[in-house]
């Protein structure tokens, strides 16, 4: 639902980076998203493009590279790797599980054309 | 021009934004203000129970921060009490951001010891990911919202430390299961806390105002007590 703030987020990252490393272009931004992020990758795509008109990255391919769920089981107390939300514990087939980890959103590089 | 082909970056894309809580929780601590960011869908009673809470709390010092799109209503209701808020509208915005909330933390220039409530804009998912600066965000969940909501929007109430299940007085005259609510909120937040309230009748307020006393006492105890 927030694809245009976080892309506006990315944004701000590249000009910054652009004008500190003295580049004009960007050809390819690579962002690293949890699986329990929230955030829909289809509409952030759709959203980047939007966005990123009239900056070094306009026209730039946007890669997501999803990163595993990770919860701490409160039955059998191991951290475990889910990959839904609402997946019981794959060690003990509990249900009370609290996410440790997976709501990174992150920028990972940006290839210089 | 850099003879780099890749820049490595490794940065939050929410990065600035956690600047800004970062500030922000640093002054609450200075004065030991408590923070509370309360998080819900548009309706479930957040301003309603703000209202009551100020009444209840007596000569407590505190501050509101009113997050909607569009409208100074919120704000209104609560200066009605007597108590100082200042409206934020964040326009096309679903959410609060840590820049928002500095900035309406400059008006109202709180004295130390004071409790600051955040109302968050109505919406169960954006104002998930975005860090305040608070100490803690405290859930809203009306029961006429139907029990699968902790399920269908889990992020939020991963994200809040007390969950209130309010307009209880409701409950006889729909067919809701209060305790199918607490059991789908442990599903998705094992260590949730859960208070059960009527922000209309009452009933529940005592066991909330308990809860905001606690914090605030942790909040302004000396460093050496942890
Ligand atoms: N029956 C009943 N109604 C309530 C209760 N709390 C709030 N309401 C009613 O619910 C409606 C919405 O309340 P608000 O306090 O405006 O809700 P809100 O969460 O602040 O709404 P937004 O800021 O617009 O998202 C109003 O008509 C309130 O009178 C309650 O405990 N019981
Ligand atoms: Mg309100
Ligand atoms: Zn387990």
């Amino acid at each position: 639902m927030h694809e245009m703030s976080l892309c506006e987020g990315i944004r701000r990252v590249i000009e910054d980076q652009a004008r500190k490393h003295n580049v004009a272009r960007i050809r390819r931004v690579r962002v690293e998203i949890g699986r329990f992020a929230g955030v829909e990758t289809g509409a952030l795509h759709f959203a980047f493009d939007v966005v990123m008109r009239g900056s070094v990255a306009e026209g730039a391919e946007l890669v997501t590279l999803e990163l595993p769920g990770r919860a701490m089981c409160y039955d059998c107390m191991k951290e475990v790797e889910i990959m839904d939300r609402l997946d019981p514990c794959p060690t003990c087939g509990g249900g009370k599980l609290m996410p440790q980890g997976g709501d990174e959103m992150r920028i990972k590089d940006l290839e210089v054309a | 021009m850099s003879q780099d082909r890749l820049i490595e970056i490794e940065t939050g894309i929410l990065a600035k934004n956690d600047l800004y809580a970062q500030a922000n929780r640093a002054r609450l601590a200075e004065r030991s203000i408590l923070a509370v960011n309360l998080v819900s869908s548009p309706g479930s009673g957040k301003t309603t129970l703000l209202c009551k809470t100020i009444e209840a709390l007596g000569g407590q010092p505190l501050g509101v921060i009113e997050g909607d799109q569009q409208t100074q209503n919120d704000a209104d209701r609560i200066r009605a009490t007597g108590a100082r808020a200042v409206q934020v509208n964040t326009g096309k915005g679903c959410h609060l951001d840590g820049h928002m909330v500095g900035h309406a933390m400059d008006h109202l220039d709180l004295a130390p010891g004071s409790l600051l409530f955040i109302e968050n804009v109505g919406n169960l998912v954006c104002p998930a990911a975005f860090d305040l600066g608070e100490d803690g965000k405290v859930a809203i969940l009306s029961v006429t919202e139907g029990e699968d909501k902790p399920l269908k929007y889990p992020d939020m109430f991963t994200a809040a430390r007390l969950a209130i299940l309010n307009k209880i007085d409701l409950a006889p005259h729909c067919d809701v299961d209060l305790d199918l609510y607490e059991a789908n909120l442990r599903r998705v937040n094992p260590g949730i806390e859960i208070l059960r309230l009527s922000a209309r009748t009452g009933e529940g307020m005592a066991d909330w105002i308990d809860w905001l006393r606690a914090q605030l006492a942790d909040k302004s105890a000396p460093e050496a007590a942890e």
